[in-house]
C-alpha cells in the first residue's frame, strides 16, 4: 500500500514537472523529512494539521503521555475492578497535586538550565512559619487561615529572591546556592520548632483545602487549585513574553543579554516563581496533612526534577513543557498506586522512575546531539550547573 | 567618501587583556552610506574594536563619536538604541527558538490592547514582518516554526545578519559574515552588504577574504598591532598592497 502511494506521488509530481516544486501548495519530500514544519509554510489548512501532528509525535512530552497510557492500560488489566476506577484515581491525582504545584516553578527554572533542589525545604519552612504565624493567632476561622495563606505565600518567595539574587548576581552555581538553601531552610524550620511538628492547623483549611472536595463534586479542592496554577503558569510559559525569556535565558544566555534582555533580573523572577510555587505547596501541605511534617520533604525536591525531566524538560536549558511536567508526575504516581494495587512491593516504584530517569535523559542528550549541528551549545555538557 | 561627519568614529581607542595591548591608541571611521572593510592579522585587533564599538566591551581610554557627538557606549542595549547592531562571528542566535522569536528578541511586539499589557505577543505580526525582512534579503529560510539551532550554518548566518540589517538604523559590523559559507550564500551576503549600504547605513565589514574586501568596499583600514596603520580606498588598491599592509612588509601605505 506504501509503494503505491509514493509511486503515485512520483507520478503525478513528474506530470507537474518543474511548476510541482515551485508551487508553494507543493510539498517538497526531502525538505519535509528534514524539517517537520516546513509543510506548515508552505501549504494551507491540511498541510498545518499533518505538520501539527508530525511535529507532536516528536515531542518527548507526547511520547511520554503514551508511556502512561500503556503503563494505565496494563494496571486497568491486572485489575480491572479496583484500579481504573474514580475513586481510586481521585487519590492519585489528589496525592499529585502539591507535587504539581512545586513541578510548575522547577519547570521554569529547569528551562533556564537552572536547578531548584531546595524547594523541599522551602516547602517545609513556609509551612512551619504559617503553622507559627496561625498557632499565635488562634482561632479556626478564615481570617486566621487567610493570614496563615500570606505568611507562607510570602516566606517561600523571600527564599526564593535569596537563590535568584546568589544565583544572577553573586555568580554561585545555582546547584551549590540551592544546595544551601536546602540545608538552611530545613535547618532554619528545625531550630524554629525544636524539631518538633506542629500539628494545629486551623479547621476549615484542613477541611475544605486540605481533604475537601469542590462543593457538590468528587473532586478534590486541592487538585483544582493546582490545575488554575498550571493552567495559569502553562499559558505565561507558552504565551508570553515572561516565557519567551525563559527560554532565551535557556537556550543562549549570552545572546539574550546582547539583544538587552535582562537577564539576571529574569533569573531572580524565575526563581522567585519557584519559591512562591513552595510557598503555596507549603501551606497546601499543612492543610492536606494538618501537621507541618518537617522530616517528610526529603526526597521532595529529587522527586519533582525527576518529574519536570522526565516530562521532556531539558536539563541543559531552552526546552520544556508545563503539559510534560504533569504527564511526568504522573507516572511515579500511577507505577507506586498500581504497584500497591497488585501487591507489588511498592518499592519497585523507585527502581522503575529511577530507570525512566536515566532513560529520559539519555534520549534528551541523544536528540540533542542529532538536532544541534555541533553549535557551541550543542557540545555543552551539564557541567554548567556547576558553574556561573 | 563626503566630507562630513562621520556617523561612527573612534579616536585613539585603548585596550588591554593582562600584558596583552589589543588595542593600542587605535583610531576608525565610517560614515553612513559606506561599506567600511576592517582588515587585520589575527590579533591585529578587529575584533576587539567591534565589541568596544558595539557596547560589548569597556575601553581603557580613548573616544567615541556618534554623528560627531561622543557617546558612552556602556551595553549594548545603548548602541542599539543608537542604531548600532552587530553580527558576532559565533551568531549569538538563540538555537531553540524559531527565526522570528530570534529576529525580534528583546523587541517583541505585545498583542494589542489589554492582552498586550498582560505580556501576550502578538506572533503573527512578527512572523509576518520577519517574513518580508528575509525575503528582502533573499535569506532562505525553510521554515519559520523550527528552531534555528536546527538549521545549516548558512541559514543561521542569513537570519543573524537580518537581524541586525533590520534593526541598524546607523552602523551594522558583519564580524567575518562569510566565514562559514558556500559560493552561493557568500554571494548573497555580499549582495546584501551593498543592499544596506543602498538605504543609507554605514556597514562594517571584517573579513580574511581580500577578493571580498575589494569587491564590496569603499574603504578599507588596516589594522596591525592594535593601531590602525593604512586606510586605501578599495577601487585603488589591490591584495597584495593589502596583504602588505597588513604583515608590516608595506608601511609606507597609509594614503587615506
Amino acid at each position: 500500500m506504501s509503494n503505491d502511494s509514493i509511486s503515485a506521488k512520483n507520478a503525478t509530481a513528474d506530470a507537474a514537472g518543474v511548476a510541482a516544486d515551485a508551487s508553494p501548495t507543493g510539498e517538497p519530500r526531502s525538505e519535509a523529512a528534514v524539517s517537520p514544519d516546513a509543510s506548515l509554510l508552505t501549504s494551507g489548512s491540511e498541510g498545518g494539521i499533518g505538520g501539527f501532528f508530525r511535529r507532536i509525535v516528536k515531542v518527548q512530552s507526547f511520547q511520554i503521555l503514551l508511556v502512561l497510557l500503556a503503563i494505565f492500560v496494563v494496571f486497568s488489566a491486572l485489575a480491572p475492578d479496583t484500579f481504573p476506577t474514580w475513586s481510586n484515581m481521585r487519590l492519585v491525582i489528589q496525592n499529585v497535586s502539591i507535587l504539581a504545584v512545586l513541578g510548575i516553578g522547577m519547570t521554569y527554572v529547569i528551562i533556564t538550565s537552572g536547578i531548584d533542589l531546595s524547594i523541599g525545604s522551602v516547602l517545609v519552612f513556609s509551612g512551619v512559619i504559617a503553622a507559627k504565624v496561625m498557632q499565635g493567632m488562634g482561632g479556626d476561622g478564615w481570617g486566621t487561615a487567610i493570614v496563615g495563606i500570606l505568611v507562607s505565600i510570602v516566606c517561600g518567595v523571600l527564599w526564593g529572591i535569596f537563590n535568584g539574587l546568589l544565583i544572577a548576581k553573586a555568580k554561585v552555581p545555582p546547584l551549590i546556592v540551592t544546595l544551601g538553601t536546602l540545608s538552611g531552610a530545613l535547618g532554619l524550620a528545625q531550630v524554629i520548632t525544636g524539631g518538633v511538628d506542629i500539628r494545629e492547623v486551623p479547621a476549615v483549611l484542613a477541611s475544605n483545602i486540605g481533604y475537601g472536595n469542590i462543593p457538590g463534586t468528587t473532586i478534590p479542592t486541592i487538585s483544582v487549585i493546582a490545575l488554575v496554577l498550571l493552567l495559569i503558569l502553562g499559558v505565561v510559559l507558552h504565551k508570553t513574553k515572561f516565557g519567551l525569556y525563559t527560554y532565551a535565558v535557556g537556550s543562549n544566555e549570552e545572546s539574550a543579554r546582547r539583544v538587552g534582555v535582562k537577564v539576571d533580573r529574569h533569573l531572580i523572577f524565575v526563581y522567585a516563581l519557584s519559591g512562591l510555587m513552595a510557598g503555596m505547596a507549603g501551606i497546601l501541605s499543612l492543610a492536606q496533612y494538618s501537621t507541618t511534617a518537617i522530616a517528610g520533604q526529603s526526597t521532595t525536591s529529587l522527586a519533582v526534577i525527576a518529574a519536570v525531566v522526565i516530562g521532556g524538560t531539558s536539563l541543559f536549558g531552552g526546552v520544556g513543557t508545563i503539559f510534560g511536567t504533569i504527564v511526568g508526575l504522573f507516572i511515579p504516581a500511577i507505577l507506586q498506586n498500581g504497584f500497591v494495587i497488585t501487591g507489588v512491593q511498592p518499592f519497585w516504584q523507585q527502581v522503575a522512575i529511577g530507570a525512566v530517569l536515566i532513560v529520559a535523559v539519555y534520549i534528551d542528550q541523544r536528540r540533542r546531539a542529532a538536532a544541534s549541528r555541533a553549535t557551541k551549545t550543542g557540545k555543552r555538557s551539564l557541567a554548567h550547573l556547576f558553574r556561573r | 567618501m563626503s566630507s562630513t561627519t562621520p556617523i561612527l568614529e573612534a579616536r585613539g581607542l585603548t585596550r588591554s587583556f593582562g600584558a596583552v595591548r589589543a588595542l593600542d591608541g587605535a583610531d576608525f571611521d565610517v560614515h553612513a552610506g559606506e561599506v567600511v572593510a576592517l582588515i587585520g592579522d589575527n590579533g591585529a585587533g578587529k575584533s576587539t574594536m567591534v565589541k568596544a564599538l558595539s557596547g560589548n566591551l569597556a575601553l581603557d581610554s580613548g573616544t567615541i563619536l556618534f554623528n560627531g557627538a561622543e557617546v558612552d557606549l556602556s551595553s549594548p542595549s545603548v548602541a542599539s538604541h543608537m542604531g548600532i547592531e552587530t553580527v558576532f562571528q559565533d551568531l549569538a542566535l538563540a538555537p531553540h527558538l524559531t527565526p522570528p522569536q530570534n529576529m525580534y528578541l528583546g523587541r517583541e511586539i505585545p498583542a494589542p490592547g489589554f492582552l498586550g499589557k498582560l505580556g501576550f505577543l502578538d506572533n503573527k505580526t512578527m512572523r509576518a514582518r520577519s517574513k518580508v525582512a528575509f525575503d528582502e534579503l533573499g535569506a532562505t529560510v525553510r521554515s519559520y516554526s523550527s528552531p534555528v539551532g536546527s538549521m545549516s550554518g548558512g541559514q543561521r548566518q542569513a537570519i543573524a545578519i537580518a537581524r541586525a540589517v533590520v534593526w541598524a538604523k546607523g552602523v551594522v559590523f558583519l564580524d567575518e559574515p562569510t566565514a562559514a559559507l558556500g559560493v552561493v550564500q557568500t554571494k548573497a551576503v555580499l549582495e546584501t552588504i551593498r543592499k544596506v549600504r543602498d538605504k543609507g547605513v554605514g556597514v562594517v565589514f571584517i573579513s580574511h577574504s581580500m577578493p571580498h574586501v575589494i569587491e564590496v568596499s569603499d574603504r578599507v583600514q588596516v589594522l596591525r598591532l592594535g593601531r590602525r596603520v593604512a586606510t586605501f580606498q578599495a577601487k585603488d588598491t589591490s591584495v597584495e598592497e593589502l596583504v602588505g599592509a597588513m604583515t608590516g612588509a608595506l608601511d609606507a601605505g597609509a594614503k587615506s
